[in-house]
């Protein structure tokens, strides 16, 4: 439980961190609210040489009306995402999901944008942001670029950021008054989920994301098309898993896991559909 | 004319504040980490990766460069350390196998976690990282996990014992020869179970942390170490370390939990005091928690065969039971004895007849080893057979509270000498079983059920019922003599009056968390009718407190706690000739209430306690022949056990789809004779209720076929949360202990007695139309649904 030893610096911006890291190369890694890097390197699983915390940018914790979307930080904490009155009325399933993160010291610590670009398929924001269609905007040493959470995430804690670029803000639909629903199913309340899932339903219209069903987050696009071809709940539930590739644990075999995404996606949409 | 008892209302029986409490809760208490002790060198251990291997070579060199290493070992560098090997206080049977077990591993590693080598450093960090630099070479053996396996001896893992088996201890009592294969013959019913106890890791809050100090002159050396067992760890340091007993001081300072894992003797330690013995420092060493997860001694680990025979009516004619139980790669302090623990308990509350045949055998496998956990052998006894209850309730088509009361021993029937010849001293269990179900809605919740579980419904219902009663307090000696156990079951107490009447109580107790500061002042302030808050409790530290056999089984308030009262007592004997002497009164004739000795029928012939004890201390007037100060010592050893009891009702929900299960409501009915301080009575039973409750529904050590521990952290080793637990509703029936003057029993582990099968009777309760008979521990949402899903292919 004691971590290798590293340096440390602490950026006042963006843009010193990112000028950080790239000064101190491919062994540097960003900190931010420590809660899923830390645990890492406390098992050595990591050995980060440097680090930079971007845990005081401040000026990167925000959540803002923007039109057709709403804006958020990548530095606001889960406490922050949970308790927004503007997520709230315009994306309340992410500040429900957020809710579901862990327990209130991790929600104090942990910050969404963290979460996303550690990118663990079993975390509950990588997956809700995927259901809701977010865009991440994404700041490098040559300017800041935006990637679709469809186009993000690329494998096992892999993502599509470059090793100096940072994630900067998430950019979330308005959810427009659509259905919603997220079940975590899991052991404790403080643990990951088994299986998550994060729905919603507008009209015609639907996104549905899976926790812990395979290496990355996963956008159940069967059971959207289904639905949009007219299939019941039920049915286009029975695809829950056609997209997804998961792994046997402790908790669950896959076939359990198959069978539970089968359950929970059906329970998501019957919500939704209230 | 009215008559008004001004004297204050006893303390006893009140909800005192735990006077331990505001230094816990503030971070103030010190832990054997938090020690600071200059110049003290830190020890690390390397732990093999290997759950069976033989150990090829070890080489340090590297180690031993690294700077800020003071020195690094193999386990054959330390062997001439060791006057003998790591103590096993209890051989069940005089034959039993029980191989040398030394500190650090030098031929062979034994389970994953074995330590083989160590490294001493100036700081933590320098001396784990040194740990990677030690180049081991292993020739990996097979490794073996499954218990049944081990018993074959496919693989033995000790050569010089030439088979896995240490030991079967059998008890076999019949009235008549024959009369248990009879019993069977005759049956209207019979039930035949398999459970399996699964392998739980006790996780105490603080993991073990020590600093052994030694004397800078003439050879004494202080021990500080997270323990339930300063007492015992100090005589069982001195004999394997060869140090005089008297120039071995062991403290327990705070020490955050134990459940057992904390009474035990182990490597750690003793490489402390030897290695700072060798280099004439301090040395110093915490436990990491993954650490703790495979080096700190795992409880249960059985497998049960579990037989009942019953006659037409349901009542019970003979119990059959064979145990395999796990000792893991050693023995460690007690390993042995604790399935011995609950041998006598495998009839539970019932009335049998002299038809009981139970047989044990211990076996050794390449995992961590095992020992006490909280109930040690009870729980897995009582969990046998209330579960076996709630299959023969179903086989008859009654209900399971029904096949109790037909089987209850009644209360007349107290004292009752079992067919084992222990005598259960008191009890009245129909009545805690009553209360229980009227606290729980019983008849309302069966009533519900046949609305709710009907075919197809996703969300069943279930109620399950656990009646238990448990031997505690692990005394008297002479008893403890019969199982072969090393040591006795007394224990110490000394009651200490200052001259300004406040008092110094020093106890052999070794408290982790339970509150005997608290309990012990209250028993002294009722006896001499002062505060507690007047009452000075000293203990865990064997130069303050030099006698005691410490904190274990339960046995602290029923044992130590009634040793106190009764050195009360001799000190008030002895106040007593002061009194009579001063007040120039016959002894017979003085009453002693509130502090003060009164001549009876003159209430102004008064002589309050302080006065005396200041009497005492000055000398300048005492009764002839009588020694100065008022100090008494007693060693009391008890003529029985403690027999606690109750019954446990749970009511679950479960969720047919996922395989969910959530207690609605759980209900607990304990009897532990007259309480001292209710609110640690309920603090005592919520803590072992959510341990039974999590053995139920949580926890497992899972290990893979090679004997690697896969949840070695607490993320993946479930540990419930607060927000986890269900509410807890308490009730108690109070049946005074007839054994001795406080009518006090244990309370320590009947919560985790009765909750496991409390639990999985409700599980399972709730699954019996799905056609689900059992299922193993832990309930977990997959285990559940896998239950399901088997219960409804073999309906297929
Ligand atoms: C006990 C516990 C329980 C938890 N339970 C849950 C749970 O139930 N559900 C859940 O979803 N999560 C859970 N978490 C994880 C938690 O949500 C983390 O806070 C989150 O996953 C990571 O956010 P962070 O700010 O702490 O990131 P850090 O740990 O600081 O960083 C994580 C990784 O992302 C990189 N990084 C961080 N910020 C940026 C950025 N802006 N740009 C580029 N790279 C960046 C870091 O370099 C690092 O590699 C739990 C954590 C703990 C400790």
């Amino acid at each position: 439980m004691i971590p290798a030893a590293f340096d440390y610096v602490r950026a006042g911006s963006a843009a010193e961190a990112i000028s950080l890291i790239g000064e101190h190369g491919d062994e540097a890694k960003f900190l931010a609210g420590g809660h899923s890097l830390l645990p890492l390197m406390k098992l050595r699983l990591a050995a980060p040489s440097v680090l930079v915390d971007i845990g005081r940018v401040s000026d990167l914790s925000y959540i803002r009306d923007a039109g057709d979307h709403i804006a958020i930080g990548a530095l606001t904490r889960h406490m922050d995402v949970e308790n927004s009155a503007v997520l709230k009325e315009h994306a309340p399933l992410l500040a429900h999901a957020a809710s579901h993160v862990g327990d209130p010291q991790v929600r104090h610590r942990g910050t969404i944008g963290g979460s996303i670009a550690h990118a663990d398929s079993a975390s509950d924001l990588p997956a809700t942001t995927l259901a809701l269609g977010a865009t991440y905007v994404a700041q490098g040493p040559n300017g800041t670029r935006e990637i679709a959470a469809t186009d993000f995430y690329h494998g096992f804690l892999q993502s599509a950021l470059a090793a100096d670029e940072m994630l900067t803000e998430i950019r979330v639909p308005k959810m427009q008054g659509a259905g919603w629903s997220f079940q975590k199913f899991n052991r404790r309340a403080q643990d990951w989920a088994i299986v998550g899932v994060a729905a919603w339903r507008r009209n015609g219209d639907s996104g549905v994301a899976l926790v812990n069903m395979g290496s990355t987050p996963i956008l159940a696009t069967s059971v959207a098309s289904a639905l949009a071809g007219g299939a019941s709940v039920s049915e286009a539930a029975q695809l829950a898993a056609a997209e997804a590739e998961p792994q046997n644990d402790l908790n669950a075999s896959q076939e359990y896991r198959v069978h539970l995404a089968k359950v929970l996606v059906r329970r998501a949409l019957e919500e939704a559909s209230k | 004319m009215t008559v008004t008892d001004d004297r204050p209302a006893s303390v006893l029986g009140t909800r005192l504040l735990r006077r331990e409490d505001p230094a816990l809760l503030t971070g103030e208490a010190k832990y054997a980490n938090d020690l600071n002790i200059p110049g003290a060198l830190h020890l690390a251990v390397l732990r093999s990766p290997y759950a069976h291997a033989k150990i090829l070579s070890v080489d340090v060199s590297a180690a031993a460069e690294l700077p800020g290493v003071v020195a690094a070992y193999s386990g054959a560098d330390l062997a001439g350390l060791w006057a003998s090997p790591m103590p096993s206080a209890w051989a069940v049977t005089t034959d039993m196998k029980n191989p040398a077990h030394y500190p650090l591993a030098s031929t062979k590693a034994c389970y994953v976690g074995d330590g083989v080598a160590c490294v001493l450093a100036t700081s933590e960090t320098i001396a784990r990282d040194a740990l990677e630099l030690i180049d081991v070479q292993y020739e990996p053996l097979p490794a073996v996990v499954d218990l049944e396996d081990a018993l074959s001896d496919r693989v033995v893992i000790h050569d010089e014992l030439g088979t896995n088996s240490s030991y079967t201890w059998d008890l076999k009592i019949e009235g008549t020869e024959g009369q248990v294969a009879q019993a069977f013959a005759d049956a209207a019913y019979t039930v035949s179970e398999r459970f399996i106890q699964q392998r739980l890791i006790p996780m105490a809050m603080e993991p073990r942390a020590i600093v052994a100090v030694p004397q800078p002159f003439g050879g004494d050396m202080t021990l500080y170490s997270s323990t339930q067992i300063p007492h015992i760890l100090k005589v069982m340091t001195a004999l394997t370390l060869g140090i005089p007993e008297h120039q071995m001081r062991v403290v327990a300072p705070a020490v955050g939990g134990g459940f057992g894992s904390k009474l035990d003797v182990y490597a750690e330690e003793l490489l402390c005091v030897a290695l700072a013995r060798k280099h004439k420092v301090p040395v110093r060493w915490n436990e990491e928690r993954g650490e703790n997860a495979v080096a700190t001694i795992h409880g249960r680990g059985q497998i049960q065969y579990v037989e009942l025979a019953a006659d037409a009516t349901g009542k019970l004619t003979a119990v059959r039971v064979r145990i395999v139980a796990d000792m893991g790669g050693y023995q460690q302090l007690i390993t042995a004895g604790i399935p011995i623990l609950g041998a006598f308990l495998y009839a539970g509350v019932y009335d049998i007849p002299h038809a009981y045949d139970f047989s044990c055998t211990g076996v050794y496998t390449t995992l961590t080893p095992t020992d006490a956990y909280r109930g040690a052998g009870r729980p897995e006894a009582t969990y046998a057979i209330e579960r076996a209850m709630d299959v023969l309730a179903d086989q008859m088509g009654i209900d399971p509270m029904d096949l109790r009361k037909r089987n209850f021993i009644a209360k007349e029937q107290f004292p009752y000498t079992a067919f084992t010849g222990l005598v259960y001293d008191s009890g009245d269990y129909l009545k805690a079983a009553e209360l229980a179900a009227e606290m729980a809605d019983y008849t309302g919740i069966r009533a519900k059920q046949t609305t709710q579980n009907v075919p197809g419904a996703t969300k069943r219902i279930g109620i399950g019922q656990a009646s238990y009663f448990e031997m505690c307090g692990l005394a008297p000696s002479r008893v403890l003599a019969s199982l072969n156990y090393s040591a006795g079951g007394w224990e110490s107490a000394t009651v200490r009056v200052l001259p300004t009447n406040k008092v110094q109580v020093v106890s052999g107790t070794a408290p982790h968390g339970q509150g005997h500061e608290t309990a012990w002042s209250m028993i002294v302030a009722d006896r001499l009718g002062i505060s507690p808050d007047d009452v000075d409790v000293l203990h865990s530290d064997t130069a303050i407190a030099p006698l005691g056999l410490d904190t274990y089984g339960s046995r602290s308030l029923p044992v130590g706690g009634v040793a106190i009262a009764m050195a009360c007592d001799k000190v008030i004997d002895k106040a007593k000739k002061i009194a009579a002497h001063q007040l120039e009164a016959n002894e017979d004739d003085l009453d002693f209430a509130g502090g003060s000795f009164t001549v009876k029928g003159s209430p102004d012939r008064t002589m309050p306690l302080a006065a005396i004890a200041f009497e005492a201390f000055t000398a300048h007037n005492l009764p002839d022949g009588l020694e100065p100060n008022l100090e008494a010592q007693v060693t009391y050893d008890p003529p029985n056990f403690s027999w606690p009891f109750g019954t446990h009702i749970c009511t679950v929900e479960v969720d047919t789809e996922t395989g969910n299960v959530e207690v609605l409501q759980y209900v607990a009915v304990d009897d532990c004779g007259n309480q001292v301080n209710p609110l640690i009575v309920e603090g005592q039973v919520h803590g072992g209720v959510v341990q039974g409750l999590a053995q139920a529904l949580y926890e497992e050590a899972v290990y893979d076929t090679d004997g690697n521990l896969k949840n070695a952290s607490l993320a993946e080793y479930l540990v419930p949360a607060a927000s986890d637990v269900p509410n807890i509703t308490l009730g108690h029936t109070i049946t005074p202990s007839p054994t001795n003057p406080l009518g006090v029993k244990g309370i320590g582990e009947a919560g985790t007695i009765g909750a496991a099968p409390a639990v999985m009777n409700a599980v399972i309760d709730a699954l019996s139309g799905l056609g689900v008979t059992d299922m193993p521990m832990p309930a977990s949402p997959h285990n559940v649904w896998k239950a399901i899903q088997a219960a409804q292919g073999a309906s297929k």
